[in-house]
């Protein structure tokens, strides 16, 4: 059980996320890619005349499936295999953060930014609809997110997946750097 | 049963999800801040293990389960790889999620992280209403 609630360490964990590669393509022959899922929601859920939601979604259902799995997943692990200790933050990243503003320091998240009470605000509004915004909005228009492009393009070696990894990586970097700190201070 | 599958699998990967951790904010400035080795290490060694099984599939012409070839379609490059990456970048470190983990955080309870998603969702959809006049 304890194998359960603790959490896994990086050669545990990549390995096994490498290893959805070719459970998808062998059991499905479909390629790891969570981004699609947020097209083919507009494409079943919003009625439009916009062309580049009028495709057949349902031949894509699997997508939706996959990600109805990893909402229930994550009930699965968030409620049954729960870490009962703090996450553990290395020291820097606390005291960088403390600098920020950022107080709280025990759940998955900061409360003091992620939350209801903070949706109302204009820091946590930025943060979590905003950077939401962004984050449908880039991966539809890279084509791919950290697992279609990183994981997924990476490993079948195609040079614009590495275009968009060095991408997402260093505008995440400058944004932690130099854009973080001004949200910090709405 | 032949969709089932699928579920299975993001059960799976949601689980992974949550225990490696990847599902943290704190992980994700860790990582933009490079004072912590764990998301490079797992995100490195899921490359490398897919990289591995990319070759395996393609060298010993594995099929599918149900008999079929396997085929991978390639992501052609175009503008919005650039433009539409350093997007998703930026709202990777506000957030601290890209998508699969806001599925994962949802299922977790986290419910307030239901507003990044549909945000997300409402992203999707402001771009498929503005693609044809944005650069590609």
């Amino acid at each position: 059980m304890n194998l359960l609630t603790q959490p896994w360490p990086w050669y545990v964990s990549g390995p096994l996320i490498g290893l959805m590669v070719p459970a998808l393509l062998i059991l499905g022959n479909k390629p790891f890619g969570i981004s699609s899922s947020l097209k083919h929601i507009c494409a079943s859920c919003i009625p439009t005349q916009v062309k580049f939601f009028n495709y057949n979604w349902k031949a894509e259902s699997w997508s939706l499936l996959f990600v109805l799995g990893v909402a229930m997943g994550g009930l699965v692990a968030g409620y049954f295999f729960q870490n009962p200790n703090p996450i553990r933050i290395s020291e820097h990243t606390v005291s960088d953060l403390s600098a920020l503003g950022v107080k709280n320091f025990s759940g998955f998240l900061p409360e003091d930014l992620f939350s209801f009470k903070a949706l109302l605000t204009l820091r946590g509004f930025t943060l979590m609809v905003v950077g939401g915004f962004l984050v449908g909005f880039g991966t539809r228009w890279a084509n791919g997110c950290t697992s279609g492009h990183a994981i997924m393009g990476l490993s079948n070696l195609q040079w614009p997946s590495l275009v968009a990894t060095c991408c997402f990586f260093g505008a995440g970097i400058l944004t932690t750097w130099f854009i973080l700190p001004l949200i910090m201070r709405l | 049963m032949n969709k089932i599958k699928f579920i299975l699998l993001g059960f799976i990967f949601g689980i992974i999800l949550i225990k490696a951790e990847v599902i943290s904010w704190f992980r994700i400035q860790e990582m933009f801040r490079f004072q912590a080795f764990q998301m490079y290490g797992i995100i490195g060694s899921a490359v490398v293990v897919g990289m591995i099984s990319v070759w395996l599939i393609k060298r010993n012409k594995t099929k599918t389960i149900s008999g079929e070839e396997i085929k991978i379609e390639g992501k052609p490059f175009n503008k919005g790889t650039v433009y539409g990456g350093i997007l998703f970048g930026m709202g990777w470190a506000m957030t601290g999620a890209c998508p699969g983990p806001l599925y994962a955080m949802v299922g977790s309870g986290v419910t307030v992280i239901l507003v990044v998603l549909l945000s997300a969702v409402l992203g999707t959809y402001v771009y498929g209403l503005l693609k044809d006049k944005l650069p590609h």
